[in-house]
């Protein structure tokens, strides 16, 4: 099935007349991904692109054409106010786009859509692709192929040189998932893996984790305890300097926590494999998921 | 965004922490006057963004101003961790009678803010985590509701049985939180707070980190920002939208996206060789955005090839050699450029790039390989 985004995505967006808005949700369409609505205060009544009605207010938006899925394209400080409308109007997943959106206020939103049950992705993410079914988001849909293999990373470009290597090997995605580099962001690495675990459409799950925080020895403490599907992992930032913030906000080793080394520990300790590079991946794949071995015999 | 401990008392003040008098000083005559004006023994504090102060002679206990005005002349301009201190802080000598660690950051574990408190202060907070972890406590905070009298007041009292500390404490630590949301804070510490041998409690240091994000709606302590104590490349990246930081190596890296960017370093490190910095250009494929990056990772003497790693998703490989061409057109570039484009148009890439005098490359591996060959390195 994939998760989280699927055929039954009702897509609203949000800021779709932006710049950034307006290109990604055409290239949303292109894909398949079905838009239904679109919101930008003040602009209600037009369409985009002579179809997609647009509305003032995600409430109206939810009402009118019964959207269950949101994404944010507006800056980042109207995000957080962003993703609360969204949820309050109902939308049960909602995947943020915007870069730069105060730590602060990310911790009150969080919070609050917990609350409501929600599930937030990202913000600073790349979005969610289910291949062949529904692509909310930035990620470029022609390195993306059908398949059975779940990715998920914290980056965007590393996602993207990973699945471009699984795809050219011939190894399809059941979803491929960036939830963010901030230090809050609305899934983490467990919840996909949980996800991913119950998905009878995933087989085999890549990792791509970084620096800061400590979601990836989260995540492997529990891939030992409760994970039966094969998963392989890389780890970015192994040269990178203590104190440093490495582009994203929450790249950073701070009081001795968070570095590479220590999740690669965590992972080698849980029995799971880490590739010492990217195009290590497919091939330390195939060691415990018999389609990659075949697909890279071909 | 760090700011000065002297920058980080103003805020303290203004919301009324107990902080001893005290004032900034950058010449020497200006130390003395101001050790006279505040009389008696008073703390001569060098004023720069690195931990372990002390420890390198920047903090010095002066009986009487002449003292004060020796030990500014000789902690100014003194180097410390590699920064040269422009400020000294000239306070109040507090009696020291006992001293706390207090702080409040975003705990990224609960995805909130968390208080720590404990009795071992004036020493390094990670030192006893690591050493004494008993000895610290902490408080995570409902942001949506905001730190209660109630639970900063059980705290206290996990640290001292004494009602002058466990009053005063409470208080510090409410202030502490509207401090740390009003300011847009990441990290507040003061380390020691103290109580002084009269009873009072003190603020003796503090210690202010903000969140870069929400600078844009804190102008004014996004004014204080000392731009000596920061590098001057990574200033200049910054203001050009990206996102730098330099490391010891002499492979230069241009990469698109903080991830890629990291990967591509640590496969530099893999292959033998050693990266000259991190950085991200970000989706763009503008010229001037690549003749900038390469100007900055080119300051560097130690560079001897320079590495382009873009993976062309939403943007084209095409348009990316187109603006890398332009660049090098612009630019007189000393040393050799290998460029691995990979992604939307890569084949079209590819050939725009043959005959250049640019070192084209497939896969990341091979890139990188590359590079370190035309650096003279590698294995």
């Amino acid at each position: 099935m994939s998760i989280f985004v699927n055929k039954d995505t009702k897509l609203v967006v949000q800021g779709i007349t932006g710049r950034d808005g307006s290109f990604h949700t055409q290239q949303m369409m292109d894909y398949g991904t079905a838009v239904v609505a679109g919101v930008t205060p003040g602009k209600g009544g037009q369409l985009f692109e002579d179809k997609v009605p647009i509305f003032n207010t995600v409430r109206e938006a939810v009402a009118e054409t019964g959207a269950n899925t949101s994404v944010i394209y507006v800056p980042a400080a109207f995000a957080t106010d962003a993703i609360m409308e969204a949820v309050d109007a109902g939308c049960k997943t909602v995947v943020c786009i915007s870069e730069g959106v105060p730590v602060n206020d990310m911790a009150v939103t969080y919070a609050y859509v917990k609350e409501k049950g929600a599930r937030l992705i990202g913000p600073n993410c790349p979005g969610i692709l289910s291949p062949g079914q529904s692509k909310v988001g930035i990620l470029p849909a022609q390195i993306t192929a059908e398949g059975k293999v779940g990715v998920v990373s914290r980056s965007g470009t590393l996602t993207y040189e990973v699945v471009d290597q699984l795809t050219r090997n011939g190894l399809g995605q059941s979803t491929c998932i960036g939830i963010g580099g901030d230090p809050i962001v609305g899934t983490d690495f467990l919840d996909c893996l949980t996800a991913f675990e119950s998905d009878p459409d995933t087989e085999a799950v890549v990792l791509i984790g970084e620096i800061g925080g400590d979601d990836e020895e989260k995540a492997a403490e529990y891939i030992q305890k409760k994970m039966s599907k094969p998963v392989v992992a890389f780890i970015a930032g192994r040269t990178a300097p203590p104190g440093k913030r490495m582009g994203h906000a929450g790249a950073i080793v701070s009081g001795g926590k968070g570095t590479a080394e220590s999740k690669v520990a965590a992972f080698e300790a849980a029995g799971v494999k880490v590739a010492d590079k990217p195009s290590d991946l497919v091939p330390l794949l195939a060691e415990s998921y018999p389609p990659a071995k075949a697909a890279l015999a071909r | 965004m760090k700011v000065h401990e002297y920058q980080a008392k103003d805020i303290f003040v203004e919301h009324g922490l107990p902080v001893p008098k005290g004032k900034v000083a950058t010449s020497v005559e200006e130390a003395e006057s101001i050790a006279k004006e505040i009389g008696g023994a008073v703390m001569v504090k060098a004023q720069v963004h690195v931990g372990g102060r002390g420890k390198a002679g920047g903090v010095k206990y002066a009986k009487d101003a002449a003292q004060a005005k020796e030990y500014a002349a000789a902690i100014l301009g003194m180097n410390i961790k590699g920064l040269t201190v422009q400020k000294v802080l000239i306070t109040e000598a507090v009696d020291i009678d006992e001293e706390y660690y207090v702080g409040l950051l975003m705990d990224r574990a609960s995805k909130r803010p968390m208080f720590i408190v404990s009795a071992a202060g004036g020493v390094d907070i990670e030192e006893v985590a690591a050493t004494a972890p008993e000895k610290i406590h902490t408080l995570v905070v409902d942001p949506r509701y905001g730190a209660q009298a109630y639970q900063v007041r059980d705290l206290a009292f996990r640290v001292s049985s004494d009602p002058a500390v466990i009053k005063g404490m409470t208080k510090a630590l409410l202030t502490l939180y509207r401090v740390y949301k009003d300011s847009d804070a990441s990290l507040v510490e003061i380390n020691p707070f103290v109580k002084s041998k009269d009873g009072a409690v003190w603020a003796v240091d503090a210690k202010l980190n903000i969140d870069d994000s929400a600078l844009y709606r804190q102008k004014r302590i996004a004014a204080m920002r000392d731009l000596a104590e920061e590098d001057r490349s990574e200033v200049e990246a910054k203001e050009a939208g990206l996102s730098f930081v330099k490391l010891e190596g002499n492979v230069g890296c241009l990469v698109n996206g903080a991830g890629l960017a990291m990967a591509t370093m640590d496969l530099v490190k893999f292959f033998g060789g050693q990266p000259a910095n991190f950085l991200d250009i970000g989706g763009s494929s503008n010229p001037e955005k690549v003749v900038t990056a390469m100007k900055i990772i080119l300051r560097d003497e130690n560079v001897k090839a320079i590495l382009f790693n873009i993976f062309g998703g939403i943007t084209r490989c095409d348009d990316v050699a187109a603006g890398l061409l332009r660049a090098v057109e612009i630019m007189d570039v000393p040393v050799p450029i290998v460029v691995r484009l990979t992604g939307t148009n890569e084949k079209k890439a590819r050939e725009m790039l043959q005959g250049s005098k640019l070192h084209p490359a497939e896969t990341m591996d091979e890139a990188v390989q590359l590079a370190l060959q035309l650096a003279g390195e590698g294995k």
